[in-house]
């Protein structure tokens, strides 16, 4: 009985181990980037281009780059994505077909994000010529992040309790109106969620827009969707392994606003998650 | 009129359903379209399983055996460090940890599956590689082993949450069982607990692998990209994401380089589209 009662003891002890050798990592990246990036920012650093080939200056046109980026992605994304969920959670039957277009979502979650750019590439770039370019980019990043939309958009919309649409549609509403006014109302905040994350997503990505938009050194302001532009992402990449002799501060820096970014992001989609759950009335 | 307009709207939902199985469809033909023009140069034998790799020399060695072995190597050695770990973990945020800790270490493992490749990169090259360089005394810290630790980091907050989600989902019935029967806490997760989440587990792993196979960024900047046989874990390797992360810039559009590369990205797209259907199945077998 004793020996047992080790066993146990030993077991959660190494479960512990494991957690911790999860969790000490992961703060120490943050404490980190923290520490050695946040002493570069300053007002000059995020407002002005980069100089003396990017081993000076700031990081402006590479932040606007990526909100253009991940603005673009979502106005492809999230009509598609969310009409997309719809049709799973509203009208899909139990068949064949669902079970195909689920899978297919899985697999294109799946997808090596580098086979996205190739895909841009192939497709956005050289097939329909738009060049390397904002929209190739958006449109590269908008099909990656779709499934990270139609997913949360379903369970946002399923977690809609059935009485709703069951008093909508008995008042004389028709199927699209109880849609439209009971369920999309009440599945918002879950909506948002989803489009929160996957604007992080895209804005944290690499290599999809290594061959379709990412310019190596662009020291102004893109001018339409058909330019190209520089990308914070990838500007970090440039950096810390093409430029040599880069200020250690430089580096840092850029990696510190490309992680608050994000993780502001993911931090509104926790926030806003919470708030509704604890709201939420059934 | 109403009917009209709610009829366009059905359709129009209808078809942004079927987007997803259209985009897979459309990214599998463009890799296809562009990458199986190589074959009419180098048989796909020599493809899979040449030994050497010099796109540009003249005239060009295609094989692609080097690349497959590095990616091969690293995931291996991220799946050996993340596996144990992540399920460990799992473990403990699904059964042991008090409510709070629960959810402070779920928001930490969404926190790391948050951070952008190219910055866990960034923190490996200053870290983790000098680290690796000084410890094993090597020329340089460029390595597959940095690579694997890196990826393991990315491999794990998909084997931690689908794993809990796992655990999670086994019925209280059966805990509660075991431990009416005189069982102690750690009998039951492993002794019952564990056998019925055992294919959602598989899956996790399956899924975490995946995504350490898929994974560009961080691998590009850590692991030295030397295109060659690897021979040991401390030497630096090319991955298949890598090749083409690093030689599309320079490879011109409709050359055999060009082909050679969507080439990669079709084995990458099979591997990639096998482990998720696999996973998917085992999913699904357990509800």
């Amino acid at each position: 009985m004793k020996n047992t009662y080790r066993t146990q003891k030993i077991a959660f002890s190494l479960l512990f181990l494991a957690t911790l050798l999860i969790v000490i990592p992961v703060g120490l990246i943050v404490v980190i980037i923290i520490q050695k990036g946040l002493p570069a920012i300053n007002w000059q650093f995020l407002s002005d281009i980069p100089r003396q080939g990017m081993r000076a200056g700031g990081i402006f046109p590479a932040i606007v780059g990526t909100i253009y980026l991940v603005t673009g992605a979502i106005i492809f994304a999230l009509p598609i994505g969310l009409l997309a969920a719809i049709y799973l959670s509203e009208y899909s039957k139990d068949n064949l077909l669902t079970r195909l277009i689920k899978l297919a979502i899985v697999n294109l979650a799946g997808v090596p994000s580098v086979v996205y750019g190739l895909f841009g590439l192939a497709i956005f770039v050289v097939f329909f010529k738009f060049g390397a370019s904002i929209l190739s980019g958006s449109l590269t990043l908008g099909i990656m992040i779709l499934p990270v939309i139609i997913t949360t958009s379903r369970e946002a919309l399923e977690s809609v309790p059935y009485s709703f649409r069951e008093v909508s549609l008995s008042l004389g509403a028709s199927k699209w109106q109880t849609i439209r006014h009971i369920v999309l109302p009440n599945a918002v905040p879950g909506i948002l969620t989803g489009t929160i994350l996957g604007l992080g997503r895209a804005a944290g990505e690499t290599a999809p827009i290594l061959f379709t938009v990412a310019a190596f050194y662009l020291p102004r302001l893109p001018g339409s969707i058909f330019d190209q532009a520089m990308a914070l992402p990838y500007h970090l990449y440039v950096i810390s392994t093409q430029v040599p002799n880069v200020d250690e501060k430089i580096r840092y820096g850029t990696a510190f606003v490309l992680l608050s970014l994000v993780l502001f992001m993911n931090l509104v989609a926790i926030i806003i998650r919470y708030q509704f759950r604890k709201k939420k009335k059934w | 009129m109403k009917k009209i307009k709610e009829l366009l709207i059905e359709k129009l939902i209808l078809i942004c359903g079927l987007a997803s199985i259209f985009f897979v469809l459309l990214i599998f033909l463009f890799l296809l379209k562009e990458g199986l023009a190589v074959f009419k140069t180098v048989s796909s034998f020599n493809f899979l399983f040449g030994k050497s790799w010099y796109p540009i020399s003249e005239p060009p060695a295609l094989g692609i055996l080097p690349l497959i072995m590095g990616s091969l190597l690293v995931t291996l050695g991220a799946a050996i460090i993340s596996i144990p770990i992540g399920v460990g973990c799992a473990i403990y945020i699904a059964e042991i940890a008090p409510l709070k800790i629960k959810e402070i270490l779920k928001a930490g493992i969404e926190l790391l599956a948050a951070i952008p490749s190219v910055v866990l990169g960034f923190i490996g090259m200053v870290t983790l590689v000098p680290l690796v360089k000084t410890v094993f005394h090597l020329p340089t810290g460029l390595t597959a082993l940095s690579g694997a630790i890196m990826l393991a980091f990315m491999a794990m907050p998909t084997i931690v949450s689908i794993a809990e989600d796992a655990l999670y989902s086994v019925p209280k019935t059966y805990k509660e069982g075991a431990l009416a029967l005189g069982a102690t806490h750690w009998q039951a997760i492993w002794r019952v607990m564990l056998p019925a989440a055992s294919s959602g587990i598989v899956a996790a792993v399956m899924l975490g692998i995946g995504r350490v196979i898929g994974e560009t960024m961080a691998v590009m900047m850590i692991t030295g990209n030397a295109a060659v046989m690897p021979n040991s874990i401390l030497v630096p390797v090319r991955t298949l994401t890598a090749t083409i992360a690093a030689e599309m810039g320079e490879a011109v559009v409709g050359a055999e380089h060009y082909f050679a590369l969507f080439a990669v990205g079709i084995v990458l797209f099979v591997i990639s589209f096998a482990i998720n259907v696999t996973a998917d199945l085992f999913l699904h077998k357990r509800q």
